[in-house]
């Protein structure tokens, strides 16, 4: 027996002993202590043990740095300016890092280990995104392809944002899509409302997520958002506002409107809203609400191909040609800015439309989904 | 000549015997998957080579003690490949944490290449041919900076010679792997030469 036994003892042991060497040595080799972590100069501090990566770090600190490989250095997404104590650029980061890039200290958050304190930059819009779990409160149809969800978050959380802005929806595993997909929607609700939010959505023929969306999601359900996203705001000027969508376009315009009212907001604005026909329309009372709300406010709805026995006595033709009619009456029309939201061709025509009434591009602003 | 002379002699000779005569690449054929893996590029081929001296001088230390005084006074000499294979996954674990903690700049060069020693066959091969020749512990410590300098050697070679390749003109079949493995056959031709010029035995 002991012919077995002392031999496999004795290397057994010896392993043992090494294995525990080695978990010595890294809880004092690789004890890096506390690491105080700066983001924008003071905007937010927080305190971790070191050893981990910065990525890690920051997602346990609920900010959302985008990351589609999960961290293993692979995707070059989860790039984060660091002023200082990153080190040295790692050679798993060359690859993703431009001249410029380099020169600025941009790094890959996953790839950047915690050793000492740290100093880094994020871009405010990331600072605010979040994760946030809804229920679907409310149902609406608009039209036959349009309608309204809204979403009320849950346990009291409240998402902070701009009116304008867009949010991301998970759209989860189902029958029709074996994986999960993220689509993003524009807030359409009053922003005085925090409890919930409100999309607007338009069926997308064989669309992933709006046929979840229409088909599958009952009132009641839960769904997961995250955002807010995008650029799409009112720019705090006092030059008159053109804004011009189509279809379910008019959502973060209904938002930035309620925002008006809500502040007073007496800037001269107009609104065209432009469908196929009179069926397409819906929402138009509610704008026209806002008229008498919001001073100095003008909604025009346009209809491009009204059937006969429809009776529309609206505006007619495209809506972009409308809007220009309009603005060259205006004696100001190079001092508007534009605000647009709708299918790509309505947008590129748009801004056509106004960059020749002599609104620069840098006036006209929209966030492009396709 | 005194005895220390002599005994500096014969370590030198065992050295250059395992850099160019006896080289544990090109002549024994070991560690050749890294070896026709990683290179293509000087650059990297000198971080590998540099962790494989490294580690080899160390582990062979490590070894040599372990057998001498574990595996030998318990006449359990046939464990030596499991023993040998755990000090040296154990070690590189080692020097990975401390180079990780202590040296970034050395991590950097060097970080991606240490989990990949574990597994390179020179290092084990350098091992058991420590115990076959029964070098003393100044002999095996020689013999094993000796092996790891010629192996840097012989990638370092390799990468250069396929750093030159790389605007040559090669027939299509004979791309990558081929030429390759044609180009490591006559870097082996041209080490045996050396065979027989000096044993460092």
């Amino acid at each position: 027996m002991d012919l077995f036994i002392i031999p496999i003892a004795i290397v057994s042991v010896v392993g043992a002993l090494l294995a525990a060497a080695l978990v010595f040595a890294e809880r004092v080799i690789t004890n890096y202590g506390d690491v105080e972590v700066d983001i924008n100069d003071g905007e937010k501090l927080f305190t971790v043990r070191g050893g981990g990566s910065l990525l890690e770090n920051l997602t346990l600190q609920k900010i959302f740095i985008p990351s589609a490989c999960g961290g293993r250095g692979t995707c070059g997404y989860c790039k984060v300016k660091v002023t200082d104590g990153a080190g040295p650029l790692l050679p798993t980061e060359e690859p993703y890092m431009d001249a410029v890039e380099r020169k600025e200290g941009i790094r890959l958050s996953c790839q950047v280990k915690l050793r000492n304190d740290l100093k880094i930059e994020i871009p405010d819009e990331l600072l605010t995104i979040r994760e946030y779990l809804c229920t679907c409160s409310e149902i609406l149809d608009y039209t036959y392809d349009i309608k309204q969800f809204r979403l009320a978050f849950l346990d009291g959380q409240q998402m902070k944002y701009t009116p304008g802005q867009y949010v991301q929806l998970l759209s989860p595993q189902y029958e029709k899509s074996p994986e999960e997909v993220y689509r993003a929607y524009s807030v359409s609700s009053d922003p005085s409302n925090k409890a919930f939010i409100e999309l607007i959505v338009r069926r997308v023929p064989d669309g992933i997520c709006t046929t979840y969306l229409f088909d599958y999601l009952k009132k009641g359900d839960q769904i997961r958002i995250n955002g807010p996203y995008g650029h799409f705001y009112l720019r705090d000027t006092d030059a008159p506002i053109i804004f011009i969508a189509g279809g379910s376009g008019i959502a973060p315009i209904k938002c930035i409107l309620h925002h008006m009212q809500n502040t007073k907001n007496s800037r001269k604005s107009v609104f065209f809203f432009g469908v196929r026909n009179t069926k397409e329309l819906f929402l138009v009372n509610e704008i026209k609400a806002f008229e008498t709300a919001i001073d100095d406010f003008k909604f025009i709805p346009v209809v491009s191909q009204p059937d006969p026995e429809a009776k529309w006595n609206g505006a007619t033709g495209r809506v972009t040609t409308a809007a220009s009619d309009y603005l060259h009456k205006q004696p100001d029309a190079g001092k508007y800015e534009g605000y647009l939201c709708g299918s790509p061709g309505m947008i590129e025509s748009s801004v056509q439309v106004l960059t020749k009434l002599g609104i620069p591009e840098d006036r006209i602003y929209f966030d492009k989904f396709s | 000549m005194t005895s220390s002379d002599s005994s500096m002699l014969h370590l030198s000779i065992i050295l250059f015997t395992a850099v160019f005569t006896d080289n544990i690449l090109l002549a024994r054929f070991l560690g050749m998957c890294s070896f026709l893996s990683v290179s293509r590029q000087v650059k990297t081929a000198l971080g590998l080579g540099f962790a494989v001296v490294f580690v080899m001088t160390f582990t062979i230390a490590l070894d040599w003690l372990a057998y001498r005084y574990i595996l030998e006074p318990y006449a359990i000499e046939y464990f030596r490949f499991i023993l040998f294979i755990v000090i040296i996954a154990a070690f590189v674990q080692f020097v990975e944490m401390a180079i990780e903690r202590y040296s970034p700049v050395l991590y950097q060069n060097l970080g991606i290449f240490l989990p990949l020693i574990t597994v390179n066959c020179a290092i084990l091969g350098a091992s058991l041919f420590m115990v076959i020749r029964e070098y003393n512990l100044a002999e095996a410590i020689a013999f094993g900076f000796g092996s790891g300098v010629g192996w840097m050697l012989a990638i370092i070679a390799m990468a250069g010679i396929r750093e030159k390749l790389n605007n040559a003109l090669i027939p299509k079949g004979l791309q990558g792997p081929g030429i390759t493995l044609i180009i490591a056959g006559i870097m082996a031709l041209a080490f045996i030469g050396f065979t027989g010029v000096l044993s460092g035995r």
